[in-house]
């Protein structure tokens, strides 16, 4: 095979990578700050890489990318107001957020897991659907939510919550900052990397646990797994309820490292960055792994965080937003149209 | 009794929504009718455009917001050379040919290639087809393509403007000959008194409906229903079934171009960056709620449903006023509607299939 490494990199990965090294080499050549861009690439990985490894289990399991996210997601959002609510600051906020987060996550994984295993081969449309129906249903409910802190509501009589609430002085960026040093002008934010290498520690330990194991092959081939005695069904709402309390976890590291929390449309499109972010790192619609979404996640951010500055340097207008749309949906159709290896067993 | 209840409760269900709606919104008739007239006229040939692809097997084509950035492209060539009224909006219709034919076979080539996974592909498409577009209008016009009218672009030259007018062709078809009656005395039909009919509006709309259901009786006609009932034994009976598929598309594309400049001609105005983005989850909420399903459409359900997908839309920001204190409410709630349907209906047709082991 002549172009095994090609292979082996995948078409999407090496053009991503190149583009990525075009950018860093321009940003160099036009003098822009590189200790600031490596620090934000750096953190925007640590942001979204727990968003990221939570579409491993689903696609593990062969129930796909999970488009269903912002089920997860919006627990993890009740998680953080609800700290705020109850004015906690520093640690015992974001562990509390956390703590709340999994738990939601997890019953709201459940109920989405009921749906998936009711529509198999589809679970990718109806996933996407009832994720924009479930951000839109919550709309309503931080609108009407009994929320009382001054932080989170309008101030002059306006109602519900406001579209961003500013984690200042809660826990903003408390993870970024703990342990934190500096190498050269580059600033590494150690809690947050920490947090990522301890959650794909305990992932990577679950995929070798039995169950975890068993996932898998219920992913890689269903017949099969049935035959041997798996149900199926119990491993895909398995992973469903793991990937939704990820999410949900994932969303509150989100939101203390930007210190926002994003309220109301935002979680909308996050789950399609988040599979865009995986299957750039070369995973397939079957199977991914985590050093695929830790890749995926880094080539993903480094790109959108170096884009800014070198567009504006160089044409004077925004593009890196046009860039994250196009590059994100294109990686996915992409990944559509990849002929299935092996084929679909179910 | 039984029978007709279940095959037409998404509508009947949507029915008693609006009616509780209009109740608690406490608008005028007048005002409602007039309202949802306007709408129904703009909006029904979006919604028509998706029935060739759901017959075809291709499912519901979110990729018509492909369509919707070709009439609008061919909208923005009228505005630079300042084509007006009838003739521009004519023009128009035409230039987006091309451009709808473009999208539509290349979108047709993209579903071959997702066979199967058609939905997701759309909507991703959709997405993916926004950003290009943004980079177009946004990037290179003015950069690289030359825009001679420069009260179009932006400050710096370069990218449109967000709002584009087109008072030079708005209701070149609406305003054409207006119906309005004044004196109905007979009792069911004196609902119909004082409400505007876009008459030439309508008249095109059931033209183009007439056409569909003509294109079903020709040989093409049959094919893309052969291939809707089972792709193999189409393929088995010499039918091109991918080419077939691509055509499906590509109708589907044109018509729903055509459809966005109606419903350009109407509103007046183009928001550059926003007036396609729904297009596609509009449209097919509509279709859905007038009880059609990812395998089976006709042309009524897709009247119906734009009737009551938009009845909700007139009422549920006052009725969320009146029963919940908040417009905004109601405004996330018809939102949460137009999602929820198309996930709900997306969800039962996988669950039916599953259930259903003997087909597919």
């Amino acid at each position: 095979m002549e172009n095994s490494l090609l292979n082996r990199i995948g078409v999407p990965r090496l053009i991503i990578s190149l583009f990525l090294a075009f950018l860093v080499a321009a940003a160099f050549s036009y003098g822009l700050p590189m200790g600031q861009i490596f620090s934000a690439m750096l953190t925007r990985f640590g942001m979204n890489a727990l968003l990221v490894l939570a579409m491993i289990p689903t696609i593990q399991a062969g129930a796909g990318p999970n488009f269903g996210l912002p089920f997860g997601i919006i627990c993890g959002l009740v998680g953080t107001t609800l700290a705020i609510e109850l004015d906690l600051r520093g640690f015992p906020a974001l562990f509390f957020a956390i703590a709340v987060s999994i738990p939601l996550g997890a019953v709201a994984g459940w109920l989405y897991g009921l749906l998936l295993n009711r529509v198999k081969g589809q679970e990718m449309t109806v996933g996407t659907y009832m994720g924009f129906s479930i951000v839109s249903l919550m709309c309503i409910f931080w609108l009407m939510a009994p929320y009382n802190s001054p932080e989170m509501i309008w101030p002059y009589g306006g109602e519900g919550l406001r579209v961003t609430v500013v984690l200042d002085g809660r826990m903003e960026q408390l993870l970024d900052r703990f342990l934190s040093f500096s190498v050269g002008s580059v600033v590494v934010p150690t809690g947050l990397l920490l947090v990522t290498a301890l959650c794909c520690v305990l992932l990577w330990a679950f995929l070798r646990t039995r169950t975890g194991l068993a996932m898998s092959i219920v992913g890689a081939n269903p017949r099969f797994a049935e035959a041997s005695g798996l149900n199926v069904n119990k491993y895909r709402m398995l992973s469903s309820i793991i990937s939704c309390a990820m999410g949900a976890a994932g969303i509150v590291i989100y939101s203390q490292s930007y210190g926002f929390i994003q309220l109301y449309q935002a979680p909308l499109y996050m789950a399609l960055y988040s599979v865009s972010a995986i299957l750039i790192g070369g995973a397939s619609l079957q199977r991914a792994t985590i050093s695929q979404a830790l890749i995926g996640t880094f080539l993903f951010n480094a790109l959108l965080v170096i884009a800014l500055p070198v567009a504006n340097v160089a044409m004077s207008s925004d593009i890196s937003e046009i860039m994250r749309v196009i590059i994100s949906n294109g990686i996915i159709l992409y990944a559509l149209t990849r002929k299935e290896v092996g084929g679909d067993a179910r | 009794m039984k029978k007709f209840l279940q095959r037409n409760i998404v509508p009947l269900v949507f029915l008693v929504l609006c009616t509780i709606g209009f109740r608690y919104s406490g608008l005028s008739w007048m005002f409602f009718a007039n309202d949802l007239m306007t709408r129904l006229a703009r909006n029904s040939f979006l919604v028509i455009s998706l029935i060739i692809p759901v017959l075809a097997g291709m499912g519901l084509n979110f990729g018509i917001v492909l369509g919707a950035m070709a009439g609008q492209f061919a909208a923005f060539i009228t505005v630079v050379h300042n084509m007006t009224g009838m003739t521009g909006f004519l023009a128009a219709c035409a230039m987006s040919i091309p451009f709808a034919i473009l999208f539509g076979w290349l979108t047709g080539i993209l579903f071959n290639n997702a066979k199967g996974k058609e939905m997701i592909t759309g909507l991703i498409l959709g997405f993916f087809a926004n950003g290009l577009y943004q980079l177009v209008c946004l990037i290179l016009v003015g950069w690289v393509i030359p825009i001679s009218n420069k009260a179009l672009l932006l400050p710096s030259g370069t990218g449109f403007v967000n709002t584009i007018d087109l008072k030079i062709w708005q209701y070149a078809l609406d305003k054409f000959y207006v119906l309005r009656f004044k004196t109905i005395t007979i009792p069911g039909l004196k609902y119909l008194n004082n409400i505007n009919i876009p008459v030439l509006t309508l008249v095109v709309v059931a033209v183009l409906c007439t056409l569909v259901v003509l294109l079903f009786r020709t040989k093409l006609g049959q094919d893309l229903r052969a291939v809707g009932q089972n792709r193999h034994i189409a393929e088995v009976a010499g039918i091109k079934v991918d080419r077939v598929r691509i055509i499906a598309v590509i109708f589907s594309t044109v018509l729903a171009a055509w459809g966005q400049l109606i419903f350009l001609q109407n509103i007046g105005n183009v928001q550059v960056y926003g007036s396609h983005v729904q297009v596609g989850t509009f449209a097919v909420a509509a279709l859905l709620i007038g009880g059609a399903t990812v395998s089976r459409a006709t042309i009524g359900q897709a009247l119906l449903g734009t009737v009551l997908f938009h009845a909700l839309f007139i009422v549920s920001p006052l009725a969320g006023k009146n029963i919940m204190g908040s417009a905004q409410v109601g405004e996330y709630f018809r939102v949460f509607i137009a999602y929820g349907v198309i996930g709900i209906a997306l969800a039962l047709h996988a669950w039916q299939r599953l259930a259903k082991p003997g087909k597919k």
